[in-house]
């Protein structure tokens, strides 16, 4: 994976915009010294790290426009960063470019129960809009596995989903509002409180564009009153194949969960030795699904998936008997991906989409692969949505492994469009899946969605070097082929 | 996560477990989430995450350290609220240890700063240079405005009256069980918590005695020496271990011991990990881990003991009490439930306070040393013990009890102070006259 090459003249010139930085930011929101930056130099996707040419963490709105107004006119990029949690590198740092922290805007500005939405500064975290809003009865339905850390801008900007995405919907789907800024320092107001703005879904062109367009400075968040009940089901079940099928019949039964979620045997035991709830470690397969609503419909719904699971061999089927035991039971779903830090010292957690009804073949032409490439795999996935989780365990101490766990991943993402799904499923494209860009669009794509961008940012100083495989100039995108002395269309007018 | 230690560097035990514990991690951020001074300051490198990275570097760089480095990891709180939500197993806490151990020997620190981390280690630890040094600060607090700023926070934490030292704590003793013995505890005296609370010693010899378990104070125990052990002043650290170590090994020989029980959670973290603090040792490392086995929080032993029924007087009976879990309790330990099971067995009704996970900011004496950032917390937890309704507020750490105490509106007791109400002792020393105790209730007054 390559970035783009640092600017020598931006570089030569650091000093000067650490000083002009300074002026901005007071105090310690300005981190200039190697030790400290180097703390920076990655997010959740380890296996890349670059030290940033310097960290700035503003604190107010104003500094935010006067940061990316100073680096715009001064021709510096910008990479903006939330709790660094993602997954893609989304918010890996550039060798000459200014790494803005927005962790320092984490407070809840307003729970508005009778709107039923609530505002945020973006550096608040997933869980915590929920835990303000749970006292009035409501929660915030996306809830990323990470969702302990990683902060609402961070979500917008990844269009992150979660265990509830099945049935209500990624970020996208639950968002209002935000407040950002343009690289030129405009501020700029998207939506609000209500459901639907006039004019062009920029709010939905923002959500998921990965710090390519903007920084995300204020967020309103839908919020949802809490279901009367939600019971989660734990479901072991012998083989993948019959677990991956079970999936599968539970969604053509026409129920949707609130989550129905999948976990392999490497996954369950590691995840077990966390929180030890009771995953049975027999099973080859763990389901985790949950049903909410009003108790009859529970009660019901209970029942039928139940009956599902026993026709597809289950060999344990435990309800959560309380709220307690309901969160204990998500509680190692949650932390499967660290929890893996148990059983290897370094782990390529994956992201794509399959068509439901493949799970099983994909799990099994996973596990080919892993032969192939001799690095084990812990499978946890959105398995009602068909969102993949394979993590690719590795040590990055010993040489090769990380090629190797890359190459095992780039096959894993080939086989999901291959089989007709998507690149992606929520941890965004970054660096991670940037280069396999081209296995899903071609060049038209591409560039359409460059296009897109430089309306945005015209100088390509936002996040560059993520998303997209080739960096275009604006210009570039725009300018007219002429071959052989003759224009294009030479009819249509040109003004 | 990745490390580049050379074989040379590993050949140290203490980097070898320390390259254990940075392979763990697996750079997830969650243990951000929970981070008191990230929560407060927004900054990676004041967070867990962000401290894993600069302890890595700075133990694979060797050589002197930065001001930059030592700056963060000396703001940390070793609250271990990160080890509690890190769900890969990164022990936070033997690492940070090395790292403080580290500073101490390879960064220089400006004089005023050295001498007042050297007065901590070698003051609050002796109960007799406390004493003084309190009576000190009571006839200089006319004049602290003349004095240097740092100083500042030592007056301001420093109690305005100093209680006569308790008789309990006087010298090594037996307290026998009353009935009939069913267990044999050594009770860690500890240091500074008999000077500014004997009655949380007294409270828990008349609550152990009274459930039937024999209290002996050993000769030769003293401190536990986490406030040199925090202070990176590792001598030190160790040769309270090692005392302590010898008085309860010569008290199990000789008559037996089933417990070493701690009244006060910051220490128990500390006893508790005895074993692998002195694992190097040959002629400690096997007594240490067995001493380190017998230690329990006083919550535990009287968990085990089963309190007997409430005494409480009726207008007593059903107050809110706030339980404040220490983080040493809840992180350092993973105690969590039996202190408030034992408040509601005693007729209290306990509530937890809002944010229970983060620090109160007093962490030994990181009040004194970081009073910003320590008056920032006291503040957050005032604000969320208020907001509970509680009539008074329970933990079981003295430097709990010190940090909330002068702010608090509720008096603030330990625990073992209302369950030895509850089965039959006097009223806490704090809440007489309070609104919490009845006017009434003057027994053993």
């Amino acid at each position: 994976m390559e970035m783009p090459a640092p600017d020598d003249a931006v570089l030569q010139r650091r000093a000067e915009i650490i000083e002009a930085l300074r002026q901005i930011v007071p105090g310690e929101g300005v981190i200039v010294s190697e030790a400290e930056r180097r703390a920076y130099e990655s997010d959740g996707l380890t296996a890349y790290h670059t030290l940033p040419m310097v960290v700035v963490l503003p604190s107010s709105v104003g500094e935010v426009a006067a940061v990316l107004r100073y680096c715009q006119q001064n021709g510096v990029k910008v990479v903006p960063r939330g709790a660094g949690t993602s997954l893609s590198g989304g918010a890996l740092p550039l060798a000459d470019g200014v790494l803005l922290g927005m962790a320092k805007f984490n407070h809840i500005l307003d729970i508005d129960c009778p709107n039923r939405c609530v505002v945020a500064q973006p550096g608040v975290t997933n869980l915590a809009i929920t835990q303000a809003a749970e006292k009035a009865g409501f929660y915030y339905a996306p809830d990323p596995s990470s969702q302990i850390a990683c902060t609402i801008g961070g979500n917008v900007a990844e269009n992150s989903g979660g265990v509830h995405c099945l049935k209500y919907g990624v970020t996208t789907n639950n968002i209002l509002g935000i407040e950002m800024v343009l690289m030129d320092g405009e501020v700029v107001r998207l939506g609000g409180k209500h459901l639907d703005a006039p004019g062009y879904d920029l709010l939905g062109v923002m959500t998921g564009s990965e710090g390519l367009l903007g920084g995300v400075t204020v967020v309103t968040v839908r919020i949802l009153p809490k279901p009367a009940t939600a019971r989660a089901l734990l479901i072991g079940i012998a083989t993948t194949g019959d677990a991956g099928n079970c999936v599968a019949a539970v969604i053509a039964a026409g129920i949707i969960p609130g989550g129905m979620e999948m976990m392999d045997r490497p996954a369950i035991h590691a995840a077990e030795a966390f929180v030890n709830v009771g995953y049975p470690l027999d099973a080859e397969a763990l389901l985790i699904v949950e049903l909410d609503g009003p108790p009859a419909e529970v009660e019901h719904l209970t029942g039928r998936v139940e009956a599902i699971a026993r026709d597809h061999h289950a060999s344990v089927i435990r309800r959560s008997r309380d709220e307690a035991e309901r969160l204990a039971f998500w509680s190692g779903r949650k932390a499967a991906f660290p929890a893996v830090g148990r059983i290897s010292p370094d782990y390529y957690c994956m992201d794509g989409t399959i068509p439901r009804r493949r799970l099983s073949e994909v799990l099994t032409r996973i596990s080919a692969l892993s032969e192939r490439h001799g690095l084990a795999v812990a499978n946890v996935f959105h398995a009602g949505d068909g969102n993949l989780h394979p993590l690719v365990l590795y040590d990055a101490n010993r040489p090769g492994e990380i090629e190797r766990a890359e190459a095992f991943g780039t096959d894993i993402l080939k086989l999901c469009v291959e089989v007709g799904g998507v690149l992606t499923g929520e941890h965004g494209v970054g660096v991670e899946k940037r280069d396999l860009m081209g296995t899903m669009f071609d060049e038209t794509d591409l560039a359409h969605q460059q296009r897109l961008k430089c309306a945005f940012d015209p100088d390509g100083l936002l996040n560059p070097g993520k998303v997209f495989p080739q960096l275009h100039r604006c210009a570039e995108l725009g300018r007219l082929h002429v071959h052989a002395g003759r224009l294009p269309f030479p009819d249509l007018p040109r003004f | 996560m990745r490390t580049d230690f050379t074989t040379e560097q590993l050949a140290d035990p203490d980097t070898a477990a320390s390259e254990k514990v940075l392979r763990n991690c697996t750079h997830c951020g969650f243990c951000t989430a929970t981070c008191p001074t990230y929560v407060l300051l927004g900054d990676e490198l004041d967070s867990p995450r962000g401290r894993i990275y600069l302890i890595k570097d700075m133990l694979a760089a060797g050589g002197q350290v930065t001001a930059d480095t030592v700056k963060h990891i000396d703001r940390c709180l070793s609250c271990l609220s990160c080890m509690t939500t890190c769900p890969s197993g990164v022990h936070y806490m033997h690492l940070v240890d090395h790292a403080r151990r580290w500073i101490e020997g390879h960064y220089r620190r400006p004089s005023g700063e050295r001498a007042l981390r050297r007065f901590l280690g070698a003051v609050l630890s002796r109960p007799l240079l406390f004493r003084l040094a309190l009576r000190g600060a009571a006839i200089a607090r006319p004049f602290s405005h003349f004095l240097p700023r740092r100083l500042a926070p030592l007056f301001a934490l420093a109690p305005s009256s100093i209680p006569p030292a308790s008789p309990s704590d006087r010298r090594p003793q037996v307290f026998a069980a009353e009935g009939k013995r069913r267990m044999r505890a050594a009770l860690l005296p500890g240091c500074a918590q008999k000077v500014v609370a004997p009655e949380i010693n007294e409270a828990t010899i008349r609550l152990l005695t009274r459930h039937g378990c024999e209290v002996v104070v050993a000769r030769g125990s003293a401190c536990c020496g986490s406030l040199a052990h925090h202070l990176g002043q590792e001598a030190a650290a160790l040769g309270f271990a090692r005392a302590n170590i010898d008085a309860w090994e010569r008290e199990r020989r000789s008559a037996g011991l089933d417990a070493i029980v701690v009244n006060a959670s910051g220490c128990g973290t500390t006893v508790k990990d005895y074993g692998f603090m002195l694992r190097e040792d040959p002629a400690y490392a096997e007594k240490a881990a067995r001493v380190a086995a017998l230690a329990k929080d006083v919550t535990e032993v009287v968990e085990a003991l089963a309190l007997s029924p409430s005494k409480l007087p009726a207008t007593v009976a059903g107050r809110r009490v706030a339980y404040h879990s220490a983080c040493s309790m809840q992180h350092g330990q993973r105690v969590h439930t039996g202190a408030k099971a034992l408040l509601a067995a005693a007729g209290f009704e306990p509530v937890d306070v809002p944010e229970g996970h983060l620090c109160c900011g007093s962490a030994g004496s990181y009040n004194l040393l970081q009073p910003e950032i320590a008056s920032a917390l006291r503040d957050r937890k005032l604000a969320n013990i208020a907001a509970t309704g509680a009539e008074f507020v329970a933990t079981g750490n003295i430097g709990c009890i010190t940090q909330l105490a002068p702010g608090c509106g509720v008096p603030v007791v330990h625990t073992v102070e209302l369950l030895d109400w509850a089965s039959g002792g006097p009223v806490p020393k704090r809440l007489v006259g309070s609104a919490g105790a009845p006017a009434g209730d003057r027994r053993n007054q």
